[in-house]
């Protein structure tokens, strides 16, 4: 028979198979770990240090830098998708017609012969107690069918048929998923960018690639904020932004951690911060050799005339942390010192130690006296077109998950035997798709509540 | 009364509770297992107790916050939660045999907690990534997730001691039945996977509120997902190639090593942004 199977039938067979869904499981749960022991998307010199040279080669061939995106990642979780669809809608077709029977039926013998049957004998005839007995079995477990076999009266009910379907739930809510990644990953994208305080922007940059994204409005950071507690700790990020449409400002709104912006599909969140560079600063300038000290306010990208002619100063930039001999000396400034027959030099003038350009021993010493702060916030703007059917996903899976774990198909049959001695021997039995410890302990209590309704008849 | 007795209470109880379980066990002594039941009840109210002033004190100190924010508070409400389940699960089916590998686990938790000189007690004010009403849905959800494969690991542990037949006379003949821890096992492998995926869910959508991201393979999203991984692998061993018994049970019993290294490994060994516990 097996040589028979044309080619498309083998495959479907290969992929029809829950051995095949375990190996893949294994597979992606092995290699995930790869991903979290070795750094991903760094750069080549980041893993020649940390890997060797050769080590690289093999990380760059099997993409371990960025592996959850590597062709063969992703050809594991097209074969899981695959093999789940297949083995879906192979097991679906088996069991249709258990879902949905044009008629219900059932084998009493297959309830009577269980080992969880309950048994009560009643001094009453089977047919004093039939009708209380289908009110109740109804109440528990929906319309009853009676039938009558022999002298015997059986009675049977079920419910929840339909939550079978639960596992076809669960997957399907993993085939959405995985299409709203591609969706996101397709028509999304996730950037960057800083914008200074009164600054505004129309471009974000990719988080990945760098490239320029450009928007179809403007971002205004009109204020940034930063809290702290007594300790220390930060305590809240805020951003207060304006939206700018066509050269109309259409919103103006606060954004802080967890709790975003979003407008017309863009996202924009709060994720960093830092001092922008000042336009100007207020320089004073010592001359060592007369003591004479003058005090300028200075734009950066200025030159001026130091005193006596003796030559010019230019304040290049800013740099808000400036590592000097592994110690972080915060914002800096930077300049250029000339003086007439000496090489240009550059100089750095840390905010908060104003005496460090006096270590330099020159003519002329340079102190920062103050200078205006603005702080640049960093925001993280993502467009995600595919993130709704991943929430989709989301509810599907708890749900199908609720279905499938804690609910089931349950049917009941309750048998009245009529005793030679008179009376009824009442069996009680119960089948279910799930636990059959679960259905020992419903029937012993349903043997007691029938009891209990028998008592008053 | 304050936060610390009552924690420091509840871990002495837990420990007497422990003691009182593993001599059951050793002595086969049921009424020895029936008072461990009732003091691990005493040492599950001291832990709420110590939880609620815990969350009382927060706003004391200006700053109302959920207990659930640090390694130290996240291993005070584990053993909580495992303590609660277990009760529950001790109720419901009246066994009592796996009593004795489950108590030691919720007294370790809550002792790690206390008596580990790099895990802080302090109650800090949130950082802004916390401050979210998501913390409390996904922190609950994922430690209830994490108390059902611990009790899972126990009956698992349980399966693969006991001997095939155990005599009348051997200690092991207190513990239940194959059958029966079979069905345990599997019974809290699925609530402790319902719950880890709700925890998986609600941390992405927290993710995406915070980060603008729902996943972005940090370490700690990543081996949560290995670990809902084993487990899924687990569901599809017993319901669809009919394993049962010991095999089943080491798989149960890697996917609690799983959870163990999502919960501790992460923290200690690897870096992301899941700092805080």
């Amino acid at each position: 028979m097996k040589n028979q199977d044309t080619i498309p039938r083998q495959i479907w067979v290969f992929f029809c198979s829950v051995k095949l869904t375990v190996y893949i499981l294994v597979l992606l749960a092995v290699t995930s770990i790869i991903g979290t022991v070795v750094l991903q998307n760094g750069s080549p010199q980041q893993y020649i240090d940390l890997y060797g040279k050769g080590m690289y080669n093999l990380i760059k061939v099997f993409h371990i830098d960025d592996m959850y995106h590597a062709w063969w990642f992703l050809f594991l979780l097209l074969l899981l998708c695959i093999n789940l669809v297949v083995c879906s809608v192979e097991r679906l077709s088996l069991i249709w017609k258990t879902i949905f029977p044009k008629q219900v039926r059932f084998h009493p013998d297959r309830f009577l012969k269980s080992t969880t049957k309950q048994t009560v004998t009643v001094e009453h005839n089977p047919d004093q107690i039939a009708d209380s007995c289908e009110t109740w079995l109804s109440r528990q477990a929906g319309p009853v069918i009676r039938q009558k076999d022999q002298n015997t009266t059986l009675l049977y009910a079920e419910k929840g048929r339909w939550t079978r379907l639960g596992v076809f739930v669960v997957h399907a809510s993993v085939l959405l998923l995985l299409a709203g990644a591609l969706v996101g990953a397709m028509f999304g994208f996730k950037a960057s960018v800083r914008i200074d305080e009164g600054g505004q922007i129309r471009q974000v940059f990719a988080a990945k690639t760098r490239e320029p994204i450009s928007l179809d409005f403007a971002i205004k950071c009109n204020e940034f904020e930063v809290k702290f507690y007594n300790t220390g700790a930060p305590e809240e990020f805020r951003s207060n932004l304006t939206i700018i449409e066509n050269g109309q400002e259409s919103l103006t709104t606060d954004i802080r951690v967890n709790h975003p912006l979003r407008y017309k599909g863009i996202n924009i969140f709060q994720s960093s911060y830092g001092t922008a560079t000042p336009d100007a600063a207020v320089l004073s300038i010592v001359d060592n050799q007369t003591g004479d000290e003058i005090t300028r306010t200075l734009q950066v990208g200025e030159t001026i005339t130091l005193p006596d002619d003796q030559g010019s100063f230019l304040l290049q930039g800013f740099l808000p942390h400036f590592d000097f001999r592994g110690h972080n000396l915060e914002e800096t400034f930077f300049g250029k010192v000339s003086l007439a027959g000496e090489p240009e030099i550059q100089i750095g003038l840390p905010v908060k130690f104003p005496t460090f350009d006096k270590m330099r021993k020159g003519r002329f010493t340079f102190v920062i006296k103050d200078f205006e702060k603005r702080y640049y916030t960093g925001l993280q703007v993502t467009k995600d077109p595919g993130v709704w059917y991943v929430y989709a996903g989301f509810i599907m899976m708890i749900l199908g998950c609720w279905i499938t774990f804690f609910m089931s198909h349950q049917s009941y049959l309750v048998a009245l035997q009529p005793m030679d001695e008179g009376g009824t021997c009442i069996h009680l039995a119960g089948r279910t798709n799930r636990s059959s410890q679960d259905m020992k302990r419903r029937l012993a209590r349903m043997k007691t509540h029938l009891e209990n309704q028998l008592k008053k008849v | 009364m304050n936060s610390s007795f009552a924690l420091s209470s509840a871990t002495f109880i837990y420990g007497l509770a422990t003691v009182f379980y593993i001599g059951s066990f050793a002595f086969k002594q049921k009424k020895l297992a029936t008072i461990g039941f009732l003091v691990l009840v005493t040492g599950m109210v001291f832990n709420t107790a110590g939880i609620g002033f815990r969350w009382i004190e927060s706003y004391q100190m200006g700053f109302g916050r959920a207990p659930f924010t640090n390694m130290y508070e996240s291993l005070v409400f584990f053993s909580w939660t495992m303590a609660v389940l277990y009760i529950f699960v001790e109720l419901k089916y009246k066994e009592q045999g796996f009593g004795v590998l489950v108590s030691p686990l919720i007294f370790l938790s809550i002792a790690y907690a206390s008596f580990d000189p790099g895990i802080s007690s302090t109650i800090n004010p949130l950082i802004p990534a916390l401050k979210s009403n998501w913390l409390i849905a996904h922190v609950v959800t994922c430690f209830l997730g994490y108390a059902g494969f611990a009790l899972a690991f126990g009956c698992s542990l349980m399966y693969l001691i006991k001997p095939g037949q155990a005599s009348k006379d051997s200690i092991f003949s207190r513990l239940p039945d194959g059958e029966v821890i079979d069905e345990l096992t599997y019974q809290m492998v699925v609530f402790g996977f319902l719950f880890l995926t709700i925890g998986i869910i609600t941390g992405a959508v927290w993710a995406n509120s915070a980060w603008g991201k729902y996943w972005s393979w940090d370490p700690k999203e990543t081996w949560s997902l290995i670990t809902w991984f084993v487990y899924a692998i687990f569901m599809h061993l017993r319901m669809m190639r009919g394993w049962h018994g010991k095999n089943l049970a080491l798989v149960s019993i890697v996917g609690f090593m799983a959870v163990m290294f999502t919960y501790f490994g992460v923290n200690f060994l690897l870096s992301g942004l899941h700092s805080y516990g």
